[in-house]
């Protein structure tokens, strides 16, 4: 614990020892050795397992992000970013395939908020049914590939998993249809209008996923779609899954298991990186600023000649593809879906992470849905197990009712609170963003000084009762 | 109610004028008729839309005739549509009031509802463990249970409004409705952690099987009309009686006192009536108090007319009755009254109509609450009697 | 200024997880069993109460694998009765070495995409409670369960409602794969023996059937099944007597709770069940089990408690064989192998040998009614009908049709 309190005491010595280039290359690797020792070292059989897993397991997954926030050259950090993403996190991934299923669930739900900060964070249209579109894709590709009775099925129309690039493709244009097609009708609406409906619209989706079994089987009702297919298993990454087990010296049961989350990790992150790229593009180009122009004040933005419509279907068809591409990833590595993943808490939870990491600004919203992704299927799921950990070996009896992972919309709710009262541009804001809350603030302060010496003087009352 | 205009010109009122003038007239005539009137209008419509459907398909199903089966179900359904119609106007008119006097949709009004059903079962259920609860004089009880629901649940509404709403009252829109959203999975998880904790179990089941004047042979009471038996639970009666009675105070309160004007003027424009010496912040307070207390006496009259509450039952009463409040023309009152009763009508009746056609079923009842809520926003944004609203973001 | 002191935060946080992870102690030789049950939400009365049988085995049965130089841990998991959460869970499950095998679900539609995720890491799962046939139909190799199947247990349902003399019935589900499923083997069995079936639907509401009520009693079905569970069953009951229904009520074991006259009240009675699990007190050994139970949890135990003691016991069994086979530690596919072999196990609920996909040869399907709407009375419900039905897999294999037989 000395280590803590340590560097805070020395600060300004601290501040000097990491801007020194070859220093900071020093912190970066003790940290990163450090952590992956952490990781590597834990016993899986100890009885405080969770709760170190719970610390260490977030602790690593933040190495790229140190290494981007140390004052390293620019090719050491690209150079260091890309080692840790595709060596040291697949190994360790190998080593301890939960983390690898963290990894790729982080950049599931990461690409799901840059498609949701489109519609909601550039453009400032809240839409609370974002998970309808994710629902679209995954029912494509499950639809056509899974072994369900489906009509698909009965009829013969499925296609075999080396379609699946093809889908990612038509996932993309699905969602966006139906992202357009919702858009259409609802654009006139103000926000909150639009909130209302967009979740209503996440209901509808959720419940024709679940009613059209009959009269003609689509989805598969309740049951849900299983055994989804999965895309082509490059055999290099067998190969890669074995030499690396053997040369940890791991018994690997089934290889072909682990090269295959293998392969959805590359998959999630590539889709990320092109998303990621795709919003900056995007956000910095003329269809941004009209954007921009429309989350501020719309009537502003149609004299100054920004097409509305046109900017705001566009908004909500790219933000839909995006989680229809996801969808058609999501369907493949989970092999199973059912209406029951695509519930109004996926699409709080998806925009919970866009508020905790900063609306409109894409490195805050890929922090939210770290923090937010690890909370969700990490912590609370750790804490859990290791208070059942105790129960088990009697030395703390918390009741099961409190159950840390029963709790998650409990969790979510606070956040959004505490969030919107005490920082609501997020935690790293975009810059427009916190001076526009800032100005909001001030002029509170000024309202509150108005209102003051007015508050007790109530108006005789005079006028003709009930008339309006 | 709100809508009520009175011709107040400088001539001498004539007979019916000046009886239009009178408390009598304005606070209990008028509104009750406004009650006959949508409710019987809301019947005919359907029932002329159910039929008509018995006319285009009259044996939807083999061996149903669709107009027999009607005729049997009709004025079951008419009583089941008006008290979970009048559920909904009881808390459509909690979403409507604070759109009226702050432009802002309160997200976790849905949850209040909530709140006061289970405050309902508590009190129930604590009178049921002093052994008070067999005794209890019917009337008596209901209006206890009700009002302790309605209160409860009216003060969690103010302290929600103090910290969750008010210090946000001049940000962007988006932000109070987001911490609405918060707030409603706070609540959910609260009371399902409560209750999980104190008894173990989340199904919060009223101790109705205590009561004696709940069981049968006097529940449901049985009418004989034109050869067809028609079954009226008491609980619906409660339900009706009950929501009609509050819907004539909050009328009284509404138009007839000084209080009801302060909030009737903030909701006209509330800059002016801060500097006509209105306090603005102590008649927010009080909008959400009625709001919440409305909610939460429906949530208390939902709660025994179902049985059996949990914390997750908030959700779709909300949406529904959201929506008919946006059916009515959201921050009017009169609208929420007629948007929950039509809209209660609409569900029961294609409930009972749907059945007989396999390929849709009720399965899809659901849908339709939130088809009429597009439509209507699409075709007619201000609602059935909303005025046209600025539609600046 | 503020990279920098997240900087410091972080490093330190490292540092000091790096120390503490070498301080902690890890034990040899563990083997786990975990249960993957609903712990919380509405069905967690029965959830908890097979999480505690499988507690009871293992305590009571540990002795077979310490013998054999392990200690024996018990690893709960909350499905919440949802398929996602089941999943994500199995990936922790399986990620743990030490795992050999996983008591559960409650819920078919958990079971079946977990158990993929079992059967691709070899990992055994021994069902107490899914009846769905998906569970064990598609012959993975890992999948057993020690109960009925719903296409036996539907039609066993419309038998006796065709034994009482029902000549109408009106079938609701909840829309989940059980619900949906067993009544819709239910609806089959009924029209294939005449009862008319006025209607068949399925519907998410929990808590206001009136305008699901107003059709149903315009037809006057004489009796209803409601393929469901206890919590949305038990208030649709209430209900629907309240507003004057006076036929028969009938469902699947999902009405097996003591919950359900908690909910229902005096309306529970006229209601008719079928179910693979008797109420513990039928079972002739399991007396013992109930009193070990009761002192254990302070509280009897409910359906599938004693389902999931057996279950347990048969992994525990499997266990021990593939590690004597193996001579020290066995693999999760030698488990497999093992409890799959399990022959003439003589369980608290009955003889258990698994056939070819994993179903007990010979299944046993009861019919009960609702004796009291005292909750308290539930386990001294009237069993009126006892029948032993092969499994259809056996039942090819004895080149015989899977028939009602009544018998004991």
């Amino acid at each position: 614990m000395a280590s803590i309190s340590a560097p805070l005491k020395q600060k300004r010595s601290f501040w000097a020892f990491l801007d020194k280039p070859s220093n900071a290359l020093i912190f970066a690797l003790a940290y990163i050795a450090l952590t992956l020792l952490a990781v590597v070292l834990i016993d899986r059989r100890s009885l405080w397992y969770p709760l170190m897993n719970m610390i260490t397991t977030p602790l690593f997954l933040f190495t790229p992000l140190v290494v981007v926030s140390l004052p390293l050259g620019k090719w050491l950090k690209v150079g260091m970013f890309v080692a840790m993403l595709l060596v040291v996190m697949p190994i360790v991934g190998i080593y301890n395939p939960p983390f690898l299923e963290l990894a790729i669930q982080i950049s599931i739900f990461a690409g799901l908020a840059l498609g949701l900060n489109i519609v909601v964070g550039f453009a400032g249209l809240l839409d609370l049914g974002y998970v309808a579109f994710f629902a679209v894709g995954a029912y494509l590709w499950g639809m056509f590939t899974s072994n369900a009775d489906t009509v698909f099925m009965v009829n013969g129309w499925t296609v075999d998993g080396g379609a699946f690039y093809i889908f990612l493709i038509l996932g993309v244009a699905a969602a966006a249809l139906v992202g357009i097609l919702l858009g259409l009708p609802v654009l006139r609406l103000r926000g909150d209008y639009l909130a209302i409906v967009t979740l209503g619209f996440g209901e509808v989706i959720r419940i024709l996923a679940r009613n059209l079994d009959a009269p003609t089987n689509f989805t598969n009702g309740a049951q849900g779609l299983s055994g989804i297919g999965v895309p082509p298993l490059p055999g290099f990454l067998i190969g890669f899954t074995e030499s690396m087990a053997s040369a940890l010296g791991l018994r690997v049961d089934n290889p072909d298991a682990l090269a295959k989350q293998l392969l959805y990790y590359l998959l999630a992150l590539g889709m990320l990186f092109v998303i990621m790229l795709i919003c900056s593009r995007l956000k910095d180009s003329p269809i941004g600023r009209a954007w921009t122009a429309i989350r501020e004040d719309e009537v502003a933005a149609i004299a100054m000649g920004v097409p509305l419509v046109r900017m705001k279907l566009l908004a909500f068809a790219s933000g839909a593809a995006f989680a229809g591409a996801i969808g058609v990833l999501y369907a493949a590595k989970q092999s199973f879906i059912d209406p029951q993943s695509f519930i109004l808490l996926q699409s709080i939870s998806i925009l919970a992470m866009i508020i905790v990491g900063g609306m409109g600004n894409i490195k805050g919203v890929l922090l939210g849905a770290m923090l937010i992704t690890i909370v969700e299927l990490h912590t609370l799921t750790n804490l859990s197990l290791q208070f059942n950990a105790l129960r088990n070996a009697n030395i703390l009896n918390i009741p099961q009712q409190l159950d840390p992972s029963k709790y998650q919309p409990l969790v979510f709710g606070v956040i959004l609170v505490l969030m919107m009262l005490f920082r609501p541009a997020g935690l790293l804001p975009e810059r427009s963003r916190k001076l526009e809350l800032q100005e909001m603030r001030e002029e509170d302060e000024l309202q509150h000084a108005m209102e003051e010496p007015l508050r007790d003087n109530v108006l005789a009352d005079t006028s003709t009762p009930g008339e309006k | 109610m709100s809508s009520v205009t009175i011709d107040a010109g400088p001539q001498a009122p004539s007979g019916l004028d000046s009886f239009k003038q009178t408390a009598l007239y304005r606070f209990l005539i008028f509104p009750l008729g406004q009650m006959l009137v949508f409710i019987l209008g809301a019947t005919v419509l359907l029932t002329v839309f159910v039929y008509g459907l018995a006319v285009l398909f009259p044996e939807p199903r083999p061996n149903i005739v669709l107009v027999e089966q009607l005729n049997r179900q009709l004025p079951g359904m008419i009583i089941s549509g008006i008290s979970i119609g009048f559920v909904y106007a009881m808390i459509a008119l909690g979403y409507t009031l604070v759109y009226g006097v702050l432009k802002f949709i309160n997200f976790a009004h849905s949850e209040i509802f909530m709140v006061g059903s289970v405050i309902g079962f508590s009190f129930m259920s604590f009178l049921n463990s002093l052994g008070m609860l067999a005794g209890f004089n019917p009337i008596l009880l209901v209006v206890s249970t009700v009002l302790v629901s309605a209160g409860f649940s009216g003060l969690l509404a103010v302290g929600i409004e103090r910290v969750a709403y008010k210090p946000l009252r001049r940000a962007p829109r988006l932000v109070p409705l987001i911490t609405a959203i918060g707030l409603s999975f706070i609540l959910q998880d609260t009371v399902r952690a409560i209750a999980s904790l104190t008894i173990n179990d989340f199904n919060l089941t009223y101790p109705t099987r205590d009561i004696a004047w709940l069981q049968s042979p006097l529940n449901p009471l049985v009418f004989n009309i034109g050869g067809i038996d028609v079954r009226v639970r008491i609980t619906a009666i409660i339900i009706m009686i009950a929501a009609v009675i509050m819907l004539l105070i909050l009328n009284y309160f509404v138009n007839g006192t000084k209080a009801g004007r302060g909030i009737r003027a903030i909701s006209m424009d509330q800059t002016t009536a801060g500097l006509m010496g209105i306090p603005v912040n102590t008649m927010i307070s009080l909008t959400f108090f009625i709001g919440g207390a409305l909610g939460g006496a429906a949530g208390a009259l939902y709660g025994l007319n179902v049985g059996t509450v949990t914390p997750y039952i908030g959700f779709i009463p909300g949406l529904k009755a959201f929506t008919a409040a946006v059916l009515g023309g959201i921050g009017n009152v009169t609208g929420a009254l007629l948007g929950g009763i039509l809209l209660g009508m609409i569900e029961t009746f294609l409930n009972g109509t749907l059945v007989y056609f396999p390929a849709i079923g009720i399965r899809y009842t659901d849908i339709f609450a939130f088809g009429i809520l597009i439509a209507v926003l699409i075709f007619r944004p201000s609602g059935l009697l909303g005025e046209r609203v600025d539609e600046k973001v | 200024m503020k990279t920098h002191k997240f900087l410091a935060l972080m490093g330190s946080a490292a540092l000091a997880a790096a120390l503490s992870t070498s301080l902690v102690a890890a034990q040899d030789n563990v083997i786990r069993i975990a249960s993957q049950t609903p712990l919380s939400g509405g069905q967690s009365v029965l959830g908890v109460s097979m999480s505690n049988g499988v507690r009871l085995a293992i305590e009571q049965n540990a002795s077979v694998l310490e013998d054999l130089g392990f200690t024996v841990e018990y690893v709960p998991f909350d499905d919440q009765a949802s398929p996602e959460t089941g999943v994500s869970n199995a990936q922790q499950i399986v990620a743990d070495a030490s795992i050999l095998a996983v008591i559960g679900h409650l819920n078919s539609g958990v079971a079946i995409p977990s158990s993929e995720v079992y059967d691709e890491n070899d990992l055994v799962m021994i069902s107490p409670a899914n009846t769905n046939p998906l569970v064990t139909e598609r012959g993975l190799d890992t999948v057993n369960r020690v109960c009925g199947r719903d296409d036996l247990q539907g039609p066993t349902g419309a038998n006796y409602a065709a034994e009482l003399g029902v000549t109408s019935v009106y079938v609701l589900h909840d829309t989940t794969a059980y619900g949906q499923g067993v009544a819709e083997f239910f609806a089959a069995e009924a029209e294939n023996l005449g009862i008319a079936v006025l209607g068949f639907e399925g519907t998410e509401e929990a808590s206001n059937f009136d305008g699901i009520i107003q059709p149903i009693l315009a037809q006057a079905p004489e009796l209803i099944y409601f393929g469901g569970i206890y919590n949305q069953t038990g208030v649709f009951i209430s209900q629907a007597r309240s507003a004057g229904y006076e036929g028969l009520f009938m469902g699947p074991d999902g009405f097996d709770s003591s919950e359900l006259a908690a909910i229902a009240g005096e309306a529970v009675l006229g209601t008719y069940y079928t179910s693979v699990a008797g109420p513990a007190s039928i079972y002739p050994n399991a007396a013992q089990f109930i009193e070990d139970y009761t002192a254990a949890y302070g509280e009897g135990p409910q359906p599938f408690a004693a389902q999931s003691y057996d279950a347990t016991v048969i992994a525990i069994n499997g266990i021990a064989a593939a590690a004597e086979a193996a001579g020290g530690l066995p693999s999760r596919a030698d488990v497999a192998a093992a409890v799959r072999a399990t022959e003439n196990y003589e369980g608290l609920t009955g003889t258990i040998t698994f056939d070819d996909v994993g179903d007990p040869e010979i299944g046993l399907y009861y019919v009960i009614e609702v004796a009291s709407a005292d909750p308290a009375e539930w386990s001294n419900n009237s069993i009126l009908a006892t029948l032993e039905i092969p499994s259809p897999a056996f039942a090819a294999s004895m080149e015989m049709e899977p028939e009602a037989t009544p018998g004991s």
